[in-house]
């Protein structure tokens, strides 16, 4: 089997973030990165399913030559190997990198299944693999918690998580998975496979080395906003008080 | 529990350690670090509390390759050097508990002589079910009567046909409660030092029980025992290495246990600074968050100035060390400073905290009562300085 999966860096999601002077982007001058927790599990699923039925796993990343470091954390996982379509981040939305994505999936030649984390936790947009899969004209299945192959039958059985239950799905391959945090627990890289991923290959393409008609961004960032401060907390005399409270000033009730 | 959110605030200072870094040194890191975080935190307190950590921790951390750094990978290890050993060191102590990350990593102790013997037995019978977390492995040096004077121990072995007969008792062992065997220095000769060779003994041996389970100021996570040995009939194949080759194995092995505990030291200042920050910041009083106050704020220079000296010295140590350079006084420098820097660290990081300092529930409690030990274990304070003045030529 042959499977890309789509591997992203995202800023730490437990770290404190500032916003840029012109509020239009996260300031990143200090901020530290990580692999996006939805992508490892992604890769996780696709080294499950090679473990199973043997093939190659493809990382296929989107940025400049900082998130290299991501890549290898991935590469240390066990993907074998990568590519990395050179890209500001900022000169990117989803429907762009969904067709950078689909490019890439017709220059990697007999692929089986390429897989995506349900969303990216940083601009939780969770389109890329719906899109991706819209302009390959692939079936998609969205949301994964558990993925069974078929390679016999052509096809791959989807449990998916939707309100209140969950659904089956049979697509035939090639398809787009979307994985879900419950679909597995993604392995540590152990250091031997670490040592082993420096030697791995990382193939560096530009945007002129694919076919991309349309490159345009469709989406523009107008302007991004903190949180409303939180007030304090205040400790009511008694029970009537906190009714009046709940009331009148919070209007809970 | 609340989770530290400032490692974005030090992010720029751990750049400063990069030029003894590659990539391969991160990488482990974050691993060990998000083992730490996903299989340790979030039970540390429970296990703190309970004196002890679950046995599959060890399997756990086996299987996530936290456990073999710096052993051979022929022998089930995940090889690395020193570095590595110091980047898997500090990822583990992220559970904020050196109980469990002494606990865990009481076989990089323990196999080293073993692995040096280069017995085949010895490693298919201890070595490898220890790396795979199945056999729990501990040290055993110190005794009632001898500790940093090694010359001193009475444990006895005498040969009887294919068998030893040991003799005698060991004192402060780490993980020596339910450990499955014990590598133990005992006397086979009167030379002080040319007369003591290492045997690997077995919990279910006749004559090996655990007379006390002992409890400590801190490190409340690990276990640590005093052992007794009674007649206990040892069979030839279980000794390491040649008769007489005890000091010379062991004292081989000091500068590794040294580094251990100055990652150790630089990573619990290091986690009792970033809990500091944080909390100065969401503590308020007469009106403002502390960390408004100058004070505040010289104490957290202080003690990041500590931390960046202490965390030079000790990468700076494991980068010569792994280059293959003698650097017996620097480790043991690095060792004591690291010691020193975590008992000021943590002392002010509970400063810091005020009455919440006090309680059990805070990390930097925790932290500042488990580096009461450093300056003592693996070589005391005093040692170490011998050691340096010797090198010194006094």
């Amino acid at each position: 089997m042959k499977i890309l999966v789509a591997f992203k860096r995202v800023i730490d999601p437990d770290a404190r973030i500032k916003l840029t002077a012109d509020k239009t982007a996260v300031d990143t001058e200090s901020v530290e990165y990580k692999a996006n927790p939805f992508c490892e599990n992604a890769l996780e699923e696709a080294l499950r399913l090679k473990e199973e039925h043997d093939g190659e796993v493809v990382l296929v990343s989107l940025g400049g030559e900082d998130i290299t470091q991501t890549i290898r954390a991935g590469l240390a996982m066990g993907a074998d190997r990568a590519v990395r379509v050179e890209i500001e981040d900022k000169a990117l939305d989803s429907d762009l990198a969904a067709r950078i994505f689909a490019a890439v999936y017709k220059e990697e030649e007999d692929v089986d299944l390429f897989i995506f984390g349900k969303q990216a936790v940083d601009g939780d947009n969770n389109q890329v693999g719906q899109l991706t899969a819209q302009y390959l004209g692939l079936p998609q299945a969205c949301f994964a918690s558990e993925v069974e192959v078929d390679e016999d039958a052509g096809e791959a059985t989807v449990t998916r998580e939707v309100d209140g239950g969950l659904e089956t799905l049979a697509v035939k391959l090639p398809a787009v998975i979307t994985a879900d945090l419950r679909l597995n627990t993604p392995r540590y890289a152990k250091l031997p496979d670490i040592m082993k991923a420096r030697k791995k290959e990382i193939e560096e393409l530009d945007l002129d080395d694919l076919e991309i008609e349309d490159t345009a961004l469709k989406i523009e960032v107008v302007s991004l906003e903190e949180p409303p401060k939180r007030k304090g907390g205040e400790i009511v005399g008694s029970v009537d008080a906190l009714v009046e409270k709940l009331k009148n000033e919070a209007r809970a009730l | 529990m609340t989770r530290s959110r400032v490692s974005a605030n030090l992010g720029r200072m751990a750049d400063f350690y990069d030029n003894f870094l590659d990539e391969s040194h991160r990488l482990l890191r974050t691993s060990c670090r998000r083992f730490a975080e996903a299989e340790i935190r979030p039970h540390v307190h429970d296990w703190e509390e309970a004196g002890i950590f679950p046995r599959e921790l060890y399997t756990k951390a086996a299987a996530a390759g936290v456990l073999g750094v710096g052993f051979p990978e022929e022998l089930g290890g995940s090889g690395g050097g020193a570095l590595h050993q110091l980047m898997s060191l500090e990822g583990l102590m992220r559970g904020t508990s050196t109980g469990v990350a002494a606990g865990l990593g009481s076989l990089g102790i323990a196999l080293p002589a073993l692995v040096q013997s280069g017995d085949h037995g010895l490693a298919e019978r201890f070595v490898r079910p220890a790396l795979r977390g199945e056999k729990i492995a501990c040290l055993g040096i110190t005794e009632p009567g001898t500790g940093s004077d090694v010359a001193g121990v009475a444990t006895r072995a005498r040969r009887e046909g294919d068998h030893y007969v040991v003799n005698g008792a060991k004192l402060f062992i780490t993980s020596g409660v339910r450990a499955d065997f014990m590598t133990v220095l005992a006397r086979t000769g009167d030379d002080p030092h040319g007369g003591l060779t290492f045997f690997v003994l077995e919990k279910e041996m006749p004559g090996v029980t655990v007379s006390r389970s002992l409890k400590k100021t801190g490190w409340w996570a690990s276990d640590t025992a005093e052992l007794a040995f009674s007649d206990v009939r040892v069979p030839v194949e279980n000794r390491v290495g040649p008769e007489g080759s005890g000091f010379k194995t062991l004292m081989r092995n000091f500068q590794t246990e040294r580094l251990a505990l100055a990652a150790y030291g630089v990573a619990t200042a290091e986690i009792a600074l970033e809990e500091s920050m944080r909390y100065v910041r969401e503590r308020k009083a007469f009106g403002r968050p502390i960390a408004g106050f100058q004070v505040t704020r010289h104490k957290l220079a202080d003690m990041a100035t500590q931390l960046l000296a202490a965390k030079t010295l000790t990468y700076q140590v494991a980068t010569r060390m792994d280059r293959g350079e003698y650097v017996v006084k620097e480790v043991s420098a690095a060792k004591n400073l690291a010691a020193e820097v975590a008992l000021a660290v943590t002392y002010e990081a509970v400063q810091l905290h005020g009455g919440m300092g006090y309680m059990r529930e805070t990390v930097v409690e925790r932290l500042a009562r488990d580096a009461r030990l450093l300056p003592i274990g693996g070589g005391t304070q005093e040692v170490m300085k011998e050691i340096i003045a010797k090198s010194m030529g006094f």
